[in-house]
């Protein structure tokens, strides 16, 4: 299921929030129109966690994470390093990184098992990743960009990325992944498609201008649909026709 | 921080994406949306008008390009498809790939232009888009045929006037204008009581054509405006310029009498002089002693004098004797101004032809001429002893120095024969009455008589004129040599028969 929300009139909901299978982040808006969407499709499985990092809102770029942890920025401060830690899950490790590339939301994209890295990150900081994230690390770049956090939205069941990724370059990153990919766009025709979408294993929120297409296409390729078949849909169908005819 | 591997730049895109609208497979592009798509969604041509108004003069058939210019340009050339072009507000924000027209009947009053815009949209994306502007053309009259229409399409006037009744120097100025082409940006001349009215279209061409006529002629010049109109708002103001120039009103071969205070600063000239030509400054001759002076033209205004004698009053005289003046005898005295080498001073007894034959004595005078004149040739003076002459300076001098009788020229011969003789013409600014005019004639001879006057200006063969036997003419006649003779331009239909 993949939800339209906006964020305080803006549509790059990746931006403002980072979504995994086992916890959700949303950063502090003016208004909870944006928190409540996230909390009433998501409330009753994971927790929903208001965060800021440094103060800023920013935090679904400033930010790593997938089921295992959740790597935070040095800027993050003691308090809200403290805040995150109470609200999460015990299971899930966080972990505060010292790295050049600060925004790490857009230089690390991961699903649960495996993270893409900028060519030029860190060395420790790939270190801490593995470990944190509980991840296998590859340093790669998304049609000729570095940004891969930016460029590329990922989840365990498939992967969209940068509209002008080549063929052979989805193929590599495919078998690295081990999921499927899709070259696609969000939010109207963006390319930023981490900007405009975030996504897990069941779920997607993506910004309020994505066209009815681009929804398709994301979820078939992060197949959201293939839920299985309600009650209502199989085993009551029979006895509801039976009743109505 | 950008990372740019030059392999993956260079491969071509064989990725597909899906429109974001249609879901057409395509090409990823900025926009991420299919041509169809981005047409319907944006229309780069939006601030471009579909119409404008072109403003066309009829009475020129000229078009205005704003704020007041007007061009002259053809149905379908380049100078109007700039002209559309320019009157398009909107143009500036696209490219434009490329203009023409489309074909519209002549007198539909609508003219079509067919543009090709390139445009930029989200985000670099280039689109391009093909339209048509149609243009009405209206009509608006244009300044310049305005001013006609209402009578009053000139700026400026310079009136040439001679207040005299000898008007060679007319005819000299005529030529000198025709020569130097000093009449090119007038809009009309029109001859007046004595003297020609030249009309332009601003101020600057009069005063030129007033530089010009400084340059050649002694003149005075008077300069008045007049206003039209004006506007307090813009505090524009329209006035009519004018420019009164008035040629000095002596003439070649008329008789001067010059002030006493002029002669002494003219090297103590005597006072009764011979005009000999006029060019930028006055050429004075007394024939007395073969005394020369040259007079400007602020001398002259200073101490303005006039004709005594004019060429109507000449009277033919015959040379009875002539006796060249010796060296000696010549008249000197210290301070005295320069004495003409070109002329010899000679006594010389004369009588009237028409007095020729009956038992009277000759009268003495004395003459430049000596050098040209002999016994029994015939010679032009004025009977300044019987003339009647109310000159104020000529009333100052003491009768006994003003000569009975004053020679100018040696008299050629029949007029008509010289006439039959000429085989030049000199070319008109327009078409006048008076090229058989006694004036105009004299005027003819002057200029072969005297090479100094006619190096100044153009002569002409005359091709009309039947070449009569050379044999016939006088050899004593002056003539005007073909050397200095330029051929006119004549523009012929050939008959294309004969071919």
């Amino acid at each position: 299921m993949a939800l339209r929300v906006q964020f305080e009139n803006n549509n790059e909901v990746g931006v403002f929030s980072k979504l995994t299978n086992s916890y959700c982040l949303v950063a502090i808006g003016g208004s909870e129109n944006f928190y409540s969407v996230f909390e009433a499709e998501l409330a009753d499985t994971i927790p929903v966690v208001h965060i800021s990092i440094a103060g800023c809102r920013i935090i679904g770029r400033m930010t790593v994470a997938n089921k295992n942890g959740l790597l935070v920025p040095a800027s993050t401060t003691d308090t809200e390093l403290q805040h995150i830690r109470n609200s999460l899950p015990d299971n899930v490790k966080v972990q505060r990184v010292e790295e050049r590339l600060s925004a790490l939301g857009n230089v690390i994209a991961c699903n649960d098992y495996v993270a893409l890295v900028h060519p030029d990150l860190d060395k420790d900081t790939e270190e801490i990743l593995a470990d944190t994230l509980d991840v296998e690390v590859f340093r790669q770049t998304v049609a000729g960009n570095v940004l891969v956090g930016s460029y590329t939205a990922l989840s365990n069941r498939g992967g969209l990325v940068h509209p002008k990724t080549t063929i052979q370059d989805q193929d590599e990153l495919s078998s690295l992944l081990q999921v499927p990919l899709v070259a696609g766009t969000v939010n109207r025709g963006s390319d930023v498609v981490a900007a405009g979408l975030v996504v897990n294993d069941w779920c997607a929120f993506c910004g309020m201008d994505t066209t009815s297409t681009e929804i398709s296409v994301i979820e078939s390729v992060f197949k959201l649909n293939d839920a299985k078949p309600t009650a209502i849909t199989s085993t009551m169908r029979a006895s509801l026709i039976d009743s109505m005819s | 921080m950008e990372y740019i591997s030059p392999d993956t730049q260079l491969t071509p895109n064989d990725a597909r994406v899906l429109c974001c609208q249609c879901a057409v497979p395509i090409e990823p592009n900025p926009s991420n949306m299919c041509v169809a798509c981005l047409r319907a969604h944006v229309d780069i041509t939006d601030g471009i008008p579909k119409q404008a108004t072109l403003f066309f003069c009829r009475g020129c058939e000229r078009y205005l390009q704003p704020p007041s210019e007007w061009v002259t340009c053809a149905l379908e050339s380049r100078e109007l498809l700039a002209l559309c072009l320019k009157r398009l507000k909107g143009l500036n924000r696209v490219k434009l790939a490329d203009a023409g027209f489309a074909w519209t009947e002549p007198h539909s009053k609508r003219i079509k232009v067919k543009l090709t815009v390139q445009g930029e949209v989200m985000g670099g994306t280039v689109l391009q888009q093909t339209f048509i502007v149609e243009y009405v053309i209206q009509h608006q009259m244009c300044d310049a045929c305005h001013r006609s229409e209402a009578q009053d399409y000139w700026r400026a006037l310079v009136q040439i006037r001679q207040r005299a009744s000898n008007r060679k120097t007319f005819y000299y100025l005529e030529q000198l204008i025709l020569k130097h082409k000093a009449h090119s940006n007038t809009l009309g001349i029109k001859p007046k009581h004595d003297g020609l009215d030249f009309f332009y279209a601003t101020e600057n061409y009069a005063r030129k054509m007033v530089d010009f006529i400084q340059s050649v002629l002694p003149i005075k010049c008077q300069h008045s405006k007049k206003l039209i109109s004006h506007d307090i708002h813009s505090n524009v103001y329209n006035y009519k310029f004018t420019f009164s120039v008035e040629i000095v009103p002596v003439s070649k071969d008329s008789i001067v009498c010059l002030p006493k205070k002029l002669t002494q600063s003219l090297g103590s000239i005597s006072p009764i002089c011979l005009v000999q030509r006029v060019t930028s400054t006055i050429h004075l001759i007394d024939a007395y002693t073969g005394q020369v002076c040259d007079l400007s033209s602020t001398m002259y205004w200073r101490y303005p004098f006039n004709a005594i004698c004019n060429p109507k009053q000449l009277v033919e005289y015959i040379v009875m004797d002539i006796d060249i003046l010796k060296e000696h005898e010549k008249k000197t005295f210290p301070g005295q101004g320069m004495v003409s080498n070109k002329h010899v001073v000679a006594d010389v007894w004369v009588v009237k032809a028409s007095d020729l034959g009956l038992d009277v004595n000759p009268v003495h005078t004395r003459t430049h001429l000596g050098h040209i004149l002999k016994p029994g040739d015939a010679v032009l003076g004025y009977n300044l002893g019987e003339s009647n002459v109310n000159d104020d300076n000529l009333d100052k001098l003491d009768r006994d120095i003003i000569p009975d009788v004053y020679l100018v020229k040696k008299h050629y011969g029949e007029r008509a024969a010289r006439r039959r003789a000429r085989a030049w013409k000199l070319k008109h600014m327009h078409e006048h009455g008076s090229t058989t005019d006694d004036d105009y004639n004299e005027f003819l001879d002057d200029l072969e008589e005297d090479p100094a006057l006619r190096q100044n200006i153009n002569i002409f063969k005359d091709s009309n004129k039947i070449p009569i036997d050379t044999d016939e003419i006088d050899p004593s006649l002056p003539r005007i040599t073909l050397a200095e003779m330029l051929d006119d331009l004549v523009i012929e239909d050939v008959d294309m028969t004969d071919v």
